[in-house]
């Protein structure tokens, strides 16, 4: 469970990053600096995201699944504790 | 469509429980100014915003602030699970969510009000709504500040903290949204033939 959280948190910290980002963009669709930023993080968020779901599990329903149907394993984004 | 991901977008945790603060907590799940009011006043407004900047941050903003209410949820979850319930009955608003609830997740806010859509406003008026818009965000950060002045969990002060900051960041692209509008419409006055 530890690594899966340290990676957990890794996920959450490029995502929030990407999520920063697109609101910046709404309102600077032009700014260039900050669009290759937001694209270069969407990349690495990928990666990790695809370590991720390889190691522990799919994170949204759209993914393929090995079997049996991995979207209702355990545990649930409430469910983690995670500064342990 | 939205699309669930199964995570927080931050990573809420609790010391030790505590249902009397969770009770308090309520005012940002189902309260006027919550993080549910929020989701569905932005995503509400959004069909009739004219301009395309102004579409994307009500989208953007309403789905970040259900990721919000989840956080909410998550805190609350976590800071009554397992208490028993004659512990709660000693409480006051812990026992009287109890009793209609048991431990599970109500929309209603601090004092027990059910959530209602009276909280929201989508007056088709942009620039009206956008006001509205800037108004509640410095009504949930007002709230989180009073939440965080009464708490004593380092864990979920430091969430609360998270959101608080948020709630400034989507006041700031609200502001701009509105700047942007009126350009829009300074534009569009220009453009349009005069009446005789
Ligand atoms: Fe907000």
């Amino acid at each position: 469970m530890q690594n899966r959280v340290r990676m957990l948190r890794k996920i959450q910290m490029v995502q929030f990053a990407v999520i920063d980002l697109n609101l910046y963009l709404n309102t600077h669709p032009r700014d260039r600096r900050a669009l290759d930023e937001h694209n270069r993080l969407v990349a690495e968020l990928d990666k990790l995201e695809e370590e991720y779901v390889q190691k522990y599990g799919i994170l949204t329903a759209f993914s393929s699944s090995p079997a049996p149907w991995q979207w209702i394993d355990d545990p649930w984004p409430w469910e983690i504790n995670y500064s342990r | 469509m939205w699309i669930y991901k199964k995570m927080l977008e931050y990573p809420a945790d609790v010391e030790r429980v505590d249902p009397l603060y969770a009770s308090y907590l309520f005012a940002q799940f189902g309260g006027p100014d919550s993080e549910l009011s929020a989701g569905l006043r932005y995503l509400s407004q959004a069909w009739t915003m004219p301009i395309p900047e102004g579409k994307a941050t009500l989208i953007s903003i309403g789905t970040e602030e259900l990721a919000h209410w989840e956080i909410i949820g998550t805190l609350i979850y976590k800071l009554t699970k397992g208490v028993p319930a004659t512990e709660l009955a000693k409480l006051g608003a812990p026992g009287a969510h109890y009793v209609q609830h048991d431990r599970a997740l109500y929309p209603h806010d601090a004092s027990g009000v059910p959530w209602t859509a009276a909280y929201i406003q989508s007056i088709g008026d942009p620039v009206a709504d956008l006001h509205e818009d800037m108004a509640a965000e410095e009504k949930a950060r007002a709230t989180y500040e009073h939440l965080i002045d009464m708490a004593r969990d380092a864990k979920v002060i430091a969430t609360l903290s998270f959101l608080r900051e948020r709630e400034i960041v989507h006041f700031q692209r609200f502001g701009e949204t509105l700047d942007l509008l009126y350009e829009y419409i300074d534009k569009s006055a220009q453009k349009e033939p005069v009446e005789k």
